[in-house]
């Protein structure tokens, strides 16, 4: 996974609540065996016109939005479906951090297994920052994980919350299955203290 | 001190907890199908790892494949076949078990669980699919997890999580004619929001759960995500135990003893704490049927398309007028008049017997619409076999509904059964966002029953003016 300490890019303005993970890659294309070259699906229902062609009205298809490596959104974002699909395609379509008021848990917990941030903020700092979003290509906004703030163009700083473990693994880039690996004896302790105390569950 | 369902089963299976309070959480069954297992295979591979315990994994192919006739020569998309070939694949390579293909046991990864006895109360239990909170009816803590999440569950099993919040949803009283498990779940939803249960865990509780069969709990139970709980879940019962014993999988001799003495001890303690509770009464749920592209967005077949000036405030009317655009609706316009094209009975959701059953007890006599296409998809082999056992096949069939082959089918629009743009479906699947049956198409969820009335009416039509004609058998 890719570390995520600092980030200061456009971001893209999505202002609608309930974004679902449909939405974000439909599942007509989840048929992929890789991980990678999901990002030209990205949204692609709302993207792309019937016959294929972009459509202009969307914010990923105007510049400079197509750069954006933040996107803003409202309530919700990532309901519907687990598909590790959604991070995916936002990743592989160069976007690296997600702010909204609130996330879906399990698109939540694939964020943080990709490296792609999501910064829980309250509705009235996303309007702010899809405002300041919409000012169009000299407008950054950055991301500081370390520090744990968003800031605005004008300067100004707001605090975001985040686990202390997500946090730590994220900043380094660490994948979780080596951490837990480092347990292995008390798995082994709980499966054999399981095996004595329920032995239907390994009668299969 | 007094502890939920949730908190017994959660603390059972606590291996370790981290010092900023994640858990490290045993894992009892672990749940495979095509899509969401490809990319985690992979990362095995690349890092030289195996799968901890196989004997707790199963695999089953259901998402990609054609529901007809075709399933027999060769799945035709090469992208799908791809994808099935690959999990076939892993499945030798990781020594995984995997039900095959034409096995009479293939289906729905939700509906074979519970029905091969594999889902059992009291156990932790995950699946790259969202609608794992199916087996929660068992009384399990069962949740959907992503692709790096199975990874880690196939290496470890176990995976790091964060306690969950209780929520109680309580729903007293008798259901009325006409109304189903389906239709709880749908007006639970209405009620809490679709971002209702983030952060929770569900307890379903009341006379009128109490009451539902396994099947309804499990349509219940499944519906759970959709309110934003990753879990939901019934405390095990007389019920639950009932339908254990009927499994192949329920544990033997003296096994079935000590399971049964450890169940009866997990139904929440008197006291428990919940977080958060909701009461509903159930005499006054009617038969409900989402309108919109959200399944919050929910009524009684009695109700008319909502106006979005009546809107609280601007952002909803912004979203209301995108809905009522996109579904081709007019505000005022009674539910009950929208003509429907496809009629799709089946899903994770409500594939179960019971579920065709309570179809085919409304369609027993009676004749599909003109115009209309009306398919049947049972949730796995065992369920089409009793089906057909019971003659319910010859039913639907001779009332002019397609029999097809057991597969997640038009619930999600990545197999061949699809809406076209600007079809309307009545469906009993469980999602009704934008496009999900299908690019442009338009889905009303509703139960089984009332999926079989639309049939017959050719338009959303109320169940209970169309009682059943004969019984069954």
């Amino acid at each position: 996974m890719r570390a995520f300490t600092t980030l200061t890019a456009i971001a893209a303005p999505l202002p609608l609540a309930n974004v679902d993970t449909d939405k974000i890659i439909p599942a007509r294309f989840l048929k992929s065996i890789s991980r990678a070259g999901f990002g030209k699906h990205l949204f692609a229902n709302a993207r792309f016109n019937e016959d294929g062609s972009e459509n202009p009205d969307f914010v990923l298809n105007k510049e400079p939005y197509r750069k954006a490596k933040i996107l803003i959104a409202f309530e919700n974002f990532g309901c519907g479906s687990s598909r590790e699909h959604a991070p995916w395609a936002l990743l592989d379509f160069g976007i690296r951090c997600v702010i909204a008021p609130d996330f879906a848990d399990i698109f939540n917990n694939n964020c943080f297994k990709n490296g792609v941030l999501p910064v829980r903020l309250p509705r009235e700092v996303c309007e702010q920052l899809i405002e300041d979003a919409q000012l169009g290509g000299n407008a950054r906004i950055t991301v500081d994980l370390e520090r744990q703030v968003v800031i605005r163009p004008n300067g100004e700083e707001h605090h975001f919350p985040v686990d202390t473990l997500r946090k730590h693994l994220m900043l380094n880039g660490l994948d979780d299955i080596g951490q837990t690996m480092q347990h292995a004896a008390r798995i082994d302790d709980y499966e054999a203290k399981q095996k004595a105390s329920q032995p239907w569950l390994v009668q299969a | 001190m007094p502890k939920t369902l949730f908190d017994k089963i959660w603390d059972a299976h606590v291996v370790e907890t981290l010092p900023d309070g994640t858990a490290l959480l045993y894992i009892d069954l672990h749940l495979t199908h095509e899509v969401t297992t490809p990319q985690a295979f992979d990362g095995l591979r690349a890092a030289g790892r195996g799968i901890r315990r196989p004997e707790a994994t199963l695999g089953v192919i259901d998402h990609n494949i054609a529901t007809d006739a075709s399933r027999y020569t060769g799945i035709v998309d090469p992208e799908s076949a791809l994808q099935v070939a690959t999990l076939e694949r892993n499945a030798v390579e990781f020594g995984m078990p995997l039900i095959p293909l034409l096995d009479e046991r293939q289906g729905i990864v939700h509906v074979i669980g519970p029905e091969l006895g594999r889902s059992l109360p009291g156990m932790t239990i995950v699946c790259g699919d969202s609608h794992t909170s199916t087996h929660g009816a068992m009384g399990a803590l069962a949740f959907g997890i992503g692709t790096s999440e199975v990874e880690h569950v196939l290496a470890t099993q176990t995976l790091l999580q964060r306690p969950a919040k209780n929520m109680r949803v309580q729903v007293d009283g008798n259901l009325a004619f006409g109304c189903s498990g389906k239709d709880i779940v749908l007006a639970v939803i209405g009620k809490i929001g679709t971002a209702g249960g983030t952060g929770h865990v569900i307890e379903y509780a009341g006379d009128a759960i109490r009451a539902l069969d396994m099947a309804g709990r499990m349509t219940v139970c499944n519906m759970t995500i959709e309110g934003g709980a990753r879990a939901g879940m019934v405390a095990p019962d007389q019920t639950t135990f009932d339908y254990i014993a009927r499994t192949p999988g329920a544990p033997k001799g003296a096994n079935w003893e000590s399971a049964l003495a450890w169940w009866r001890t997990l139904p929440s303690d008197e006291g428990a704490i919940f977080d958060k509770i909701v009461t509903l009464a159930a005499n006054e749920i009617a038969p409900q049927v989402t309108w919109g592209t959200s399944p919050e967005d929910v009524l009684p077949i009695t109700g008319i398309v909502p106006n979005p000036e009546d809107a609280p405030n601007e952002t909803r009317r912004a979203q209301l007028q995108r809905m009522v655009e996109y579904m081709g609706l007019q505000p005022g316009q009674r539910l009950q008049d929208l003509p429907v094209d496809v009629v799709f009975i089946g899903s994770c959701t409500n594939s179960r017997i019971e579920d065709i059953r309570a179809a085919a007890a409304i369609a027993k006599g009676r004749h599909v619409a003109d115009g209309v296409r009306a398919m049947v998809v049972p949730g796995s082999g065992l369920v089409k076999l009793q089906a057909e056992r019971e003659g319910l096949d010859s039913i639907l069939r001779e009332a002019g509904f397609e029999w097809r082959e057991p597969g997640c089918s038009m619930c999600l629009g990545m197999n061949p059964d699809k809406l076209k743009p600007g079809q309307r479906s009545a469906s009993t699947s469980n999602r009704n966002f934008e496009g999900r049956q299908g690019p442009g198409g338009r889905t009303h969820l509703l139960s089984p029953a009332m999926a079989a009335a639309a049939a017959l009416a050719g338009h959303l039509a109320d169940v209970r003016d169309y009682q059943p004609k004969e019984a069954l058998s």
